[in-house]
């Protein structure tokens, strides 16, 4: 049996490199500031999409991505390592969603897409941290859920098996197709760029990225199907405008605050033998240890 | 059925036990709806339930709601969800909690979208407070606050459910702190029917395997915390820490940076996506000391930093601060804790 899979990926900040301009004023993420890199566990869901195609030939594997057109980076290099297309869903007033506008609006362009046997994700983005999408996604379209998933361990009679990592341990799942399962990242490595696929799609582009192009790139472009990536944007998926985006948001952010911590007044030590002696003698004779 | 716009934790059962996050948000709970003047609620959903509110009513609940079904038990998502969505369209909370665990980072947001209800995820603050829409200029008066560290850890954002309720949170284990109000408190118990809650299409995921361990790592309660980051480097060097634990009778903790470099694992991680403890000695061995750790650990009565950066971030919450290679430093330490104690 060929299956339709849907992968789920976000471009995100890399939250390990957050400089000064990292936030605008209204407290919403300045992207633009930060380097952009595939959220680390939406991979791990790919090589799980990767295996079911490995293991079901024939199977076709879609990578639907919200954010601003460049996110049309990620479906390149997801299309690098295996994945045979995918869709930017990008528009304006999708911007400053929180995580329920977020998950109407995927839910919205995977209703449009239509035929989909399984949709994958990472549990969870870096740049929130939130775990809410999957889940919100799989309930917007009445879809049963499987978080924290570890290892796909396979698809029979129309039913997914799946091991889940939890807090103490493991459990495993049976759950009836569609359904939507979300990867933790101590699920397997996402396999490397494919050499052949990397000389083939290296110019794969987007509408809003080809227009951007010379006219005798856009015409290479025209002539060749395959590196014609989809874009779609509000129209495209029908999204009611009270639901996408800022206004679609429930959760607002009041304010946001820059960190600062009281300074005590620290003991500074050398590490030598003395001063380290010292502290633990201190330590002792206070009853902190021993 | 009790009366509306109530606060509602949602409580974690296992074992013949309330969870312990569920038990600090009650806490929590009991002190915000105070402030509101509203009741605290609780909801149980699970099998063999009897007896449960007893653990429930010390903590100060008004309310015990319990739904028991031998197929409520273990926890699967879109039963316990349906159970939520539709009690809570019918007692319509103002302030939904859940611990952020696997289940209530599962359910929550299944609940909130269901509900179109917004939902904060990971909060490390809950407060009660007066909001105006910057646009509208519309005033909203005792919000709850959901304050969390976001982005990388540089910031805390605020975040508020102006108009949509119940406002949801989750919060993670040992963020809250757990305190009995009154070991006689009793209220009201409130069984449910399963069948009027859960339509048996709800059942659709079937659980072939579960593989429990009690957890064998007990850093929340550790008296004293070795804990280390990016900076110890190596899974060996790691062992250091393990060797300077077992001599101080400490447990080893790990920085998110650690646990993601694959040096320890994940049940040991210190902060915000870890637990949050409250030592009465943390040594923080070759952590910068990132936002997010520093929420987990910051209110340690005294906090030693050895590491290689004297202008490590941490060093400016540290007690004392060691300059130095951990290779050097924990052995020392070691040495004359061996030396002095008796």
């Amino acid at each position: 049996m060929s299956l339709n899979i849907i992968v789920l990926a976000k471009q995100v900040p890399d939250t390990r490199n957050v400089g000064k301009d990292a936030m605008k004023a209204d407290g919403t993420i300045n992207r633009a500031a930060l380097p952009a890199i595939f959220n680390p566990e939406d991979l791990n869901a790919l090589e799980q999409a990767l295996r079911l195609k490995d293991a079901h030939p024939g199977s076709t594997i879609t990578v639907l991505t919200m954010g601003l057109p460049k996110a049309a980076e990620v479906i390149r290099e997801a299309i690098f390592r295996g994945a045979d297309g995918g869709i930017v869903l990008t528009d304006r007033p999708l911007g400053g969603a929180d995580t329920l506008a977020t998950s109407y609006s995927l839910a919205q362009a995977i209703r449009k897409f239509g035929n989909y046997d399984i949709i994958l994700g990472g549990r969870q983005a870096i740049d929130g941290d939130t775990a809410q999408v999957g889940p919100q996604i799989a309930e917007k379209l009445g879809l049963p859920q499987v978080t924290y998933a570890e290892e796909i361990l396979g698809i029979e009679d129309g039913k997914v098996t799946v091991k889940r990592r939890l807090e103490h341990g493991l459990e495993t799942v049976k759950a009836p197709l569609p359904c939507v399962v979300t990867v933790n990242g101590s699920a397997a490595d996402c396999r490397p760029r494919n050499v052949k696929r990397l000389m083939k799609y290296k110019y794969a582009v987007s509408p809003s990225e080809k227009a951007a192009l010379s006219e005798e790139q856009q015409k290479f472009v025209d002539e060749r199907p395959y590196l014609q990536l989809r874009e779609w944007g509000c129209a495209d998926i029908d999204a009611d405008p009270q639901q996408i985006g800022f206004p679609g948001s429930p959760t607002k952010v009041k304010t946001v605050e820059n960190v600062v911590f009281t300074a005590k007044e620290a003991r500074r030590l050398e590490n030598n033998d003395e001063q380290i002696e010292e502290l633990i003698k201190e330590l002792i004779t206070n009853h902190t240890i021993g | 059925m009790s009366d509306k716009h109530n606060l509602i934790v949602y409580c974690e059962f296992d074992e013949g036990k309330v969870a312990e996050v569920s038990l600090e948000l009650l806490t929590k709970g009991r002190a915000l709806a105070d402030r509101l003047g509203i009741k605290l609620e609780a909801l149980v959903i699970g099998h063999n339930l009897d007896g449960v509110e007893d653990q429930i009513f010390p903590y100060g609940a008004d309310t015990v709601y319990k739904v028991d079904d031998a197929r409520l038990y273990p926890y699967t998502s879109n039963p316990h969800a349906a159970v939520l969505i539709n009690l809570f369209k019918e007692i319509e909370p103002q302030i939904a909690l859940m611990g952020a665990t696997c289940i209530g980072r599962d359910l929550g947001p299944r609940v909130s979208s269901a509900l179109h209800s917004g939902l904060t995820a990971d909060c490390t603050s809950l407060e009660i407070g007066d909001h105006t829409d910057a646009k509208t200029k519309t005033e909203y008066k005792d919000l709850l606050y959901q304050i969390r560290p976001a982005f990388g850890g540089n910031i805390v954002a605020t975040i508020v459910n102006p108009e949509c309720r119940p406002q949801m949170a989750t919060v993670r284990e040992g963020v809250m702190k757990k305190e009995i109000l009154d070991a006689n408190h009793k209220g009201e118990v409130i069984n449910l029917d399963a069948h009027k809650y859960v339509a048996p299409e709800d059942f659709v995921v079937e659980i072939i395997d579960r593989q429990i361990a009690k957890s064998k790592v007990n850093i929340k309660g550790a008296p004293i915390i070795v804990a280390g980051g990016y900076g110890v480097g190596s899974k060996e060097n790691f062992q250091l820490l393990f060797d300077l634990a077992s001599t101080l009778g400490a447990e080893v903790g790990a920085s998110r940076a650690a646990v993601d470099a694959g040096f320890i694992e994940h049940e040991r991680q210190i902060g915000q996506t870890g637990v949050t403890v409250r030592p009465k000695l943390y040594i923080a061995c070759g952590i910068s000391g990132q936002i997010q750790h520093i929420a987990g650990m910051q209110e340690s009565s005294i906090i030693i930093s050895i590491n290689n950066d004297p202008n490590a971030p941490i060093n400016a919450i540290a007690d004392y601060v060691i300059t130095g290679n951990i290779e050097e430093v924990v052995p020392k330490l070691i040495k004359y804790y061996k030396k002095n104690s008796k």
